[in-house]
């Protein structure tokens, strides 16, 4: 066996995260790690990289130990880590991330001259052309993709773990991706794909291990594998994700036209001349890369941001002023893409959140200056009753709370204002199948009561499922609109990759 | 003397290099310090301390490069200090930073007062003495402005190429701009973030103190209560305005320096007309201004005061 | 090693904690008068009384702890929303210049109203020093660390300026001071033959009244919000730049009253060193108490009784009196490592 892992079990407070968690990968094999979003398998596979220790366990490489918490050993053991949230510098070079910590720290001179030429050999052998002298932030995600697998295969990793990789890509990247990963075992690499989609690994696996809740509920050989069977491991339970209804859209509630964001130092404009409507009782999913605007196009749309020309609609009146205020009170109700981040005060309560948005409004508060304390509470209870919170007190800190009850607190805290628009960012990254389906839920419930819903997401799957028309975005563009009828993954994918008129000529068709 | 007349003396631009070569020093020591991630507020104590031990050492017998040395293994030790707080314990850096001034400066001050009880008149040391370098320095104007020094200036100015090889030319220099950017792909490649924040701010430290003890040892040759006057505080800002460069670093106290030099000049033509204390506002003054210029062109570290938690969930 | 953070902080870590960081900076520096060749516990008895043995001696200690106070407050107020505000010094001076601009002579009122005035005008002048710095740092992203203190040493550079030339005092004797405050700008004093004057109900009401503020108040709940996470603050429609107005403000403004009662208090006119460095005592005071204004009254008395004390102590005992400002530094640093033991569990692995 290239790797064996034994009885390896994590905790985090009472939280565990993986329990007594045993696997195998031998040489020329891809395995894939099926599990939900908090299943363990990230933290599994940063146990065996050295960036946690595990509470208990051992971890063999070739039949020898593998030291806990040592990255170096673990690379030096010829384990190689491909992450999902790419661990580069943006603003320094391929060679330089490439080439960082294969030299001895303590030497005079580092010699790139010979490190750029095996990039260059290794990049043509497996088939990853990236340029070693550009900076990280002039690449597309999927060329950065290719930088964390030479980072890997330069350091002669064997062993390749892959976390949740295409989860950034087009369908057709991934496909390339596939072809990537299948000469890599060619040449008797051994592969572990962590994934939550089942498509991917009847595709591209030799084995399937299921995670759920932190433990292995299964391992089979992919070829006795099916998608239910699969599903059912995974999530243990039948989970029906929402199914979209069609109605019959109303008038607008948003509508941007040619509207444009200038990008940072006189670049490229982060948005360029984007038009996008959408109606009452409708759910428009945009669809696009990580990185090709969405973030500035949510920013926008949330009233954090001013556009450097165009006008921005809602019900019809041009909004004048680009603020988060403005856009709560002519009712959008805004999902954030990143919770934590931006979605909660984390070491504020959890009724101090629920509040945040209608701090000025009566019955909240008293006398212009004063909280009232007592109708914030007794709302803040009423929330957390009606969106089916779970949380130990609504007095306890928000941060504590886990990814989906946070999710529904921000839901709460918008759909609570009855809005017209709603923008929802990545409403379910993250979350397990639970979540997810309550989520969803959520937001075909507000576009039957009239609402109109943006969803931006760069999970397909997620748009083909709940939207009913779909926008593509590329480098700040947009495509004209396609009916969900008439999209696919595969034309998808060609339009996230640039051509985005493919979808406009399937529509004149 | 016309005031276009002091750029044509020696002695204008003479003055010019001493001022310049404590913020070079220090300069170059926190931009150590930032491009690892970390901002180094306790650079103001670390240069009094400096300033401090370097006079000590020399004031009890000690030789003056045993003193730059000692200077510099204080700094180190209130770098490792800093470190423990805010690399280590992962604590505000600012408010560390803060701290560690005041500790850092209560510290020598009491020293110096151990030292010498009731001395009023600080007691002065022999310090480095200027060195011709035979040929050149004999050279009219250009000798006396620049090759006329002593070892520590032209030793500061050294520094400077060190620096820019060490940061950008060796493996070391490269761990440590990247745990300034991105310490997670640090970690990634099997170092220790937190060893190479460590050791560039105890290297950035040490580098401070060398800037202060440069005051007691090369210019002064005494130590005086509050003599480092915000000098710590102005190389923050010209790590700001040098873009986090070493080079723009040298430039920017060079500049700084010249228009010191020239301010004190310029009192003299004033004669009175405007108030001496106009005239010492200047360099504050004028740090701010540079840090306006350059506020929206900088492009700062970018994991620069978010301390790097092993082992964090994400 | 690892931190891990707490779930639940019992509540007596959080009180155990800067209790026992204080008694961690007393043992360093013990080690400091064992050097000096006196008894430690000699000494460190001394300090003791001359701050609380005595009533001389508390009037003293609780008379130089009334600035303490109020730039305590004005430094915990800027650091809870993370407005990094080390300007105090320069804006108690601000305060004193306009205390003196106004109370030698510009105005005259009955005390009600001219000792009203003097604060107001002090808290306007102290918020004043501030809009240079929050302007820059909202709009231009200019670190307001290096800009506050920067300014302090313009501001007293500015003082020297007037105190030697237009405000100078011609009955002086040549020392450069301004005039003296007219009678009806002094401050009562509180307490017969000493020096504690009405300055102090001034810092202690502001406390409170601050801190109902921070806990009830709109204000204080944006305040709160901008300071833990801006970015989620400003998503949920609360005002981040106005807010760091408004506290930039209010940190200037305590700052500012603080040398009005250091100028109509306790001296009568304004000198150059009529602050030994309150303002930057101030950023001890708020970070010994943790930034609690009401946590502020007691690290303020706490650290003027280490002053005042050290000051008794080194007349009797040959020990230096930058003692205190030693005890003083590392109990800063003490708090912040205890304080973060009680959000953080350190497990070794």
């Amino acid at each position: 066996m290239a790797l064996e892992i034994r009885g390896i079990t994590k905790r985090f407070g009472a939280l565990v995260a993986n329990d007594a968690i045993s696997l195998s990968v031998a040489e020329g094999e891809i395995l894939a790690l099926l599990g939900e979003n908090g299943a363990g398998k990230t933290t599994l596979m940063n146990i065996l990289f050295g960036h946690y220790v595990a509470d208990e366990g051992e971890m063999l490489v070739d039949g020898r130990a593998l030291p806990p918490g040592d990255t170096g050993a673990a690379i030096a053991a010829g384990v190689g880590m491909v992450h999902q949230h790419f661990a580069l510098a943006d603003n320094m070079t391929v060679l330089e991330n490439i080439t960082l910590g294969t030299e001895r720290l303590w030497s005079w001179r580092s010699d790139t001259a010979a490190a750029r030429a095996r990039i260059v050999e290794m990049a043509e052998a497996y088939g990853l052309t990236v340029d070693p002298d550009r900076r990280v932030e002039e690449l597309s995600i999927g060329e950065r993709q290719r930088v964390e697998i030479l980072k890997a295969l330069y350091r002669d990793a064997r062993i390749l773990i892959l976390d949740e990789p295409t989860s950034v890509l087009t369908p057709q990247e991934s496909d390339r991706l596939f072809d990537t990963l299948k000469a890599m075992v060619a040449r008797g690499l051994s592969i572990i794909f962590i994934t939550h989609k089942l498509h991917e690994i009847l595709r591209v696996s030799d084995r399937v291990a299921v995670l759920r809740r932190g433990a292995v509920v299964g391992t089979v050989a992919t070829r006795d594998a099916d998608r239910e069977s699969l599903a059912e491991m995974m999530v243990g339970r039948k989970v029906a994700r929402p199914r979209a209804e069609h109605l019959e859209p109303g008038r607008p509630v948003i509508e941007l036209d040619a509207v444009s964001v200038a990008g940072p130092r006189g670049g490229n404009p982060v948005l360029d001349r984007v038009s996008l409507t959408v109606r009452e009782r409708e759910i428009v999913g945009l669809a696009g890369v990580a990185g090709n605007g969405q973030s500035a196009l949510a920013a926008l749309l949330s009233g954090t941001l001013a556009p450097s020309a165009g006008t921005v609609s809602l019900d019809g009146e041009p909004v004048r002023r680009f603020t988060a205020r403005e856009f709560i009170t002519r009712r959008v109700g805004r999902i954030p893409e990143d919770r934590h981040a931006t979605g909660v005060v984390g070491d504020l309560t959890v009724w101090e959140n629920l509040i945040s948005e209608r701090l000025r409004e009566t019955p909240l508060w008293r006398w212009r200056w004063i909280i009232d304390f007592a109708a914030c509470k007794a709302y803040a209870r009423r929330l957390v009753e009606q969106f089916d919170i779970r949380v130990a007190g609504i007095d306890g800190a928000t941060r504590l709370m886990s990814g989906g009850n946070m999710q529904k607190l921000i839901l709460a805290r918008v759909l609570d204002r009855s809005p017209r628009f709603i923008l929802a960012s990545q409403p379910i990254r993250g979350l397990d199948e639970g979540a997810i389906a309550a989520v969803h839920q959520r937001l075909l419930d507000a576009k039957r009561d009239g609402a109109g819903v943006l969803v931006i997401s760069e999970d397909l799957d997620e748009i083909l499922a709940i939207a009913d028309r779909v926008v593509v975005i590329h480098a700040g563009r947009t495509s004209p609109s396609l009916d969900i009828g008439d999209a696919d993954a595969r034309r998808l994918g060609l339009m996230m990759a640039g051509d985005l008129q493919h979808g406009a000529g399937a529509m004149a068709s | 003397m016309d005031l276009i007349e002091v750029f044509l003396t020696a002695g204008f631009w003479a003055a010019m290099i001493r001022i310049a070569c404590p913020l070079i020093l220090g300069t170059l020591g926190e931009l150590i310090c930032e491009r690892a991630g970390v901002l180094n507020l306790g650079i103001e104590g670390i240069m009094t301390a400096g300033a401090m031990a370097g006079w000590m050492w020399v004031y009890q017998g000690g030789d003056l490069w045993g003193g730059v040395t000692f200077a510099a293994f204080v700094g180190a030790s209130l770098g490792l200090i800093h470190a423990g707080f805010t690399v280590y314990l992962g604590l505000s850096q600012h408010v560390a930073g803060i701290g560690l001034t005041m500790f850092a400066s209560a510290m020598s001050f009491f020293t110096f007062r151990m030292m010498l009880p009731s001395s009023t008149t600080p007691p002065k040391i022999q310090g480095f003495q200027q060195v011709k370098i035979p040929g050149v320095s004999d050279l009219p104007f250009f000798g006396d402005a620049f090759l006329n020094h002593t070892p520590m200036t032209y030793a500061t100015f050294l520094a400077v190429p060190v620096v820019m090889y060490v940061l950008y030319r060796t493996p070391l220099g490269l761990a440590v701009r990247m745990a300034g950017e991105n310490p997670v792909a640090v970690e990634a490649q099997g170092i220790d973030v937190l060893a190479v924040r460590c050791g560039a701010v105890m290297a950035g430290s040490a580098l401070m103190a060398i800037g202060g003890a440069y005051l007691t040892m090369s210019a002064f040759d005494a130590f005086y209560f509050g003599m480092i006057n915000g000098r710590g505080w102005i190389c923050v800002a010209l790590v700001i305005f040098a873009s986090w460069r070493p080079g723009k670093a040298l430039l920017g106290a060079l500049l700084f320096a010249g228009l010191d030099a020239l301010q004190v000049r310029a009192q003299q033509f004033a004669g009175g007309a405007i108030p001496y204390q106009f005239f010492l506002m200047l360099p504050y003054v004028l740090s701010i201004a540079a840090m306006v210029v350059m506020a929206r062109r900088a492009r700062y570290p970018k994991a620069l005061l978010v301390p790097y938690r092993r082992g964090e969930r994400h | 090693m690892t931190l891990e953070p707490r779930e639940h902080t019992p509540l007596w870590l959080v009180v155990l904690a800067p209790v026992a960081a204080v008694a961690a900076s007393l043992i360093l520096c013990s080690v400091l008068i064992l050097w000096t060749g006196q008894p430690v516990l000699k000494a460190y008895a001394l300090l003791l009384g001359g701050a609380f043995g005595s009533s001389f001696g508390i009037a003293e200690t609780l008379t130089r702890s009334t600035p303490l106070i109020l730039t305590g407050l004005a430094v915990a107020v800027a650091f809870r929303a993370k407005f990094w505000n080390i300007g105090a010094e320069g804006q108690l001076y601000c305060g004193a210049l306009a205390a003196t601009w106004l109370g030698t002579g510009m105005i005259n009122l009955p005390p009600v109203l001219m000792i009203p005035l003097l604060f107001v005008g002090g808290a306007v002048a102290g918020g004043v020093a501030l809009l240079l710095p929050v302007f820059l740092k909202v709009r231009l992203k200019v670190d307001e660390v290096v800009t506050t203190l920067l300014l302090n040493f313009v501001i007293l550079l500015l003082v020297s300026f007037l105190l030697e030339g237009p405000w100078k005092d011609p009955m002086s004797l040549g020392w450069p001071q301004a005039a003296p405050i007219v009678d009806e700008g002094v401050l009562p004093v509180l307490l017969a033959k000493s020096r504690l004057h009405l300055g102090l109900l001034v810092g202690l009401a502001s406390a409170i009244l601050i801190w109902a503020a921070m806990r009830w108040s709109i204000w204080g709940y944006e305040i709160r919000a901008v300071g833990l996470n801006p970015q989620a603050a400003g998503f949920a429609g609360i005002p981040v730049n106005l807010t760091m107005l408004r506290v930039a403000m209010l940190s200037g403004g305590l700052a500012g009253m603080a040398g009005v009662g250091e100028v109509a208090g306790l001296k009568g006119y304004l000198t150059l060193d009529l602050s030994p460095g309150f303002g930057y005592a101030g950023i001890a005071v708020a970070m010994l108490a943790n930034l609690h204004p009401i946590g502020v009254i007691l690290s303020a008395v706490f650290l003027a009784g280490i002053y005042v004390g050290a000051d008794s102590m080194s007349r009797a005992v040959n020990i230096p009196t930058y003692i205190a400002d030693v005890l003083v530094a590392s109990s800063v640093l003490a708090v912040l490592v205890s304080l973060m033991l009680v959000r953080f569990r350190v497990r070794f692995r």
